[in-house]
């Protein structure tokens, strides 16, 4: 029985075929998984393996434009210059290299996650004051692992074993929103810069939401039967060992890279349209600076959509280069990762009406506080 | 008699986990029951913070995730 081929080997496949020019660069990235466990004797088999990975993953990525470029117009003789050949460069550079960025960062996130179980989250932050609790909640919210399905759960665990009320609703904004996918699409397309706004103003909308829901004393409006729950003393699980934290990476990779990649590659080809078929500075008017009632559309148009922000960034990203404002585009993405309209149905089982309002609300001010600044200082 | 549950609110992950667990327990030729439980408050009552979760008579064995099968095996081998 051999446990890691078995585990690693199917994310490949998966995630990466579509993405041709990539499957040499991503291939060699999963090996450090499943060369070294064979047999569990220890990380040390596989630091080379992962090493060569890692290396060629990056000579691979650097090349990428360069074999884009040949790809269009050597390859399929498009014309320099024209919509069509705009749009294909577009789609055949980006779409390997945000995939190839995703593994990276959702293997080396995956590891990072295995430190930090709910239940080691939940009890850093139980009995905690507000303020700190809140910063706390935040930032644990980034390397916690989180998926929107176990939301309910998780508010009835924290708030049972005494996480105030204000840093779950922290810890609840800044998961969902503040995440590895939304993070590695940024930096992909747009950045470093506004990866780092994007993290920075994130991370201060849930400390300061949460802290504002805390103050409100809402305690009030949530379902009585939470209460009446079993204050749960499961153990933290731990890995373990280092082989047990790599493999972890590796079924982060399966798992997010497996369900994300063709929302990727979706937004990637509406992204190329628009960059190649829509003109420069067409969206000026619309979405531009100029026009203030652009970021609170944002954040309207943005609730319905839920949990796609992997397809979602590559058309705002082509948006922006037509003429788009930072702001807006920023506040349009938030929306779309922290507030969704399923989640609101999900917390209705333990959560009063007006407290799912005022949730909604804050967090939505703040968010177009957040593109407003922007898009004043910008 | 083993008695196996499922914790989750239907989720695909949680379907995915049912059938692991079934070809897991096929295998190891345990004679078992399986259970799907959906209420959001009999899964709380098991004191798990994440979904889908294992449940093997009546200890939670699994939170979050859907084990390998060579895990699962393990799992539902082991005795209390």
């Amino acid at each position: 029985m051999n446990p890691e081929t078995e585990t690693v080997a199917p994310a490949f496949p998966d995630g990466v075929a579509p993405a041709k020019p990539c499957c040499g660069g991503a291939g060699c990235g999963r090996p450090r998984g499943s060369g070294s466990a064979r047999k569990s004797t220890g990380l040390g088999r596989c630091v080379a393996p992962g090493l060569a990975g890692l290396l060629v993953w990056w000579l691979v990525y650097r090349n990428l434009e360069s074999l884009a470029a040949w790809l269009t117009y050597s390859v399929l003789r498009l014309d320099h210059g024209s919509h069509l050949g705009a749009a294909v460069q577009f789609f055949v550079y980006e779409s390997p290299k945000v995939l190839m960025l995703l593994v990276l960062i959702v293997f080396a996130v995956g590891i990072v996650r295995s430190f930090f179980t709910p239940e080691r989250t939940r009890r850093i932050l139980s009995g905690k004051r507000m303020s700190v609790g809140n910063v706390l909640a935040a930032l644990l919210g980034i390397v916690t692992p989180f998926c929107s399905g176990s939301a309910v759960p998780l508010f009835i665990g924290f708030v049972t074993a005494g996480v105030p009320l204000g840093v779950t609703f922290s810890f609840l904004v800044s998961a969902p929103m503040v995440n590895e996918v939304a993070l590695v699409l940024l930096f992909g397309l747009f950045g470093w810069k506004v990866a780092g706004l994007y993290l920075g103003t994130g991370l201060v909308i849930a400390i300061a939401s949460g802290w504002v829901i805390g103050r409100l004393r809402m305690e009030k409006y949530i379902e009585e039967w939470v209460f009446e729950m079993p204050v749960s003393n499961r153990s933290e699980e731990d890995p373990q060992n280092w082989l047990a934290r790599v493999r972890l990476g590796g079924e982060a990779v399966r798992d997010i890279v497996g369900n994300v990649w063709l929302y990727v590659l979706i937004g990637i080809a509406v992204g190329a349209g628009i960059h190649g078929y829509v003109p420069e500075n067409f969206l000026a008017s619309i979405m531009g600076k100029g026009a203030w009632w652009s970021v609170p559309l944002a954040v309207l148009l943005g609730v319905p959509m839920y949990s796609n922000a992997a397809g979602i960034i590559p058309i705002v990203q082509a948006l922006l280069g037509k003429g788009a404002a930072l702001g807006t585009v920023l506040a349009f993405m938030m929306s779309v990762t922290a507030l969704s309209l399923p989640e609101a149905i999900i917390l209705r089982k333990v959560l009063k009406p007006r407290l799912i309002a005022t949730f909604f609300g804050v967090v939505a001010i703040g968010i177009m506080f957040v593109g407003w600044l922007f898009n004043f200082l910008m | 008699m083993k008695t196996l549950q499922i914790l989750g609110t239907g989720c695909a992950r949680c379907d995915a986990l049912a059938e692991a667990v079934k070809k897991a327990a096929a295998e190891l030729g345990i004679e078992h029951q399986l259970q799907k439980v959906t209420d959001l408050r009999q899964i709380m009552s098991f004191g798990v913070m994440t979904t889908p979760a294992l449940v093997v008579d009546g200890s939670v064995r699994a939170t979050g995730k859907v084990p390998s099968h060579a895990e699962l095996k393990t799992l539902l081998s082991a005795t209390n």
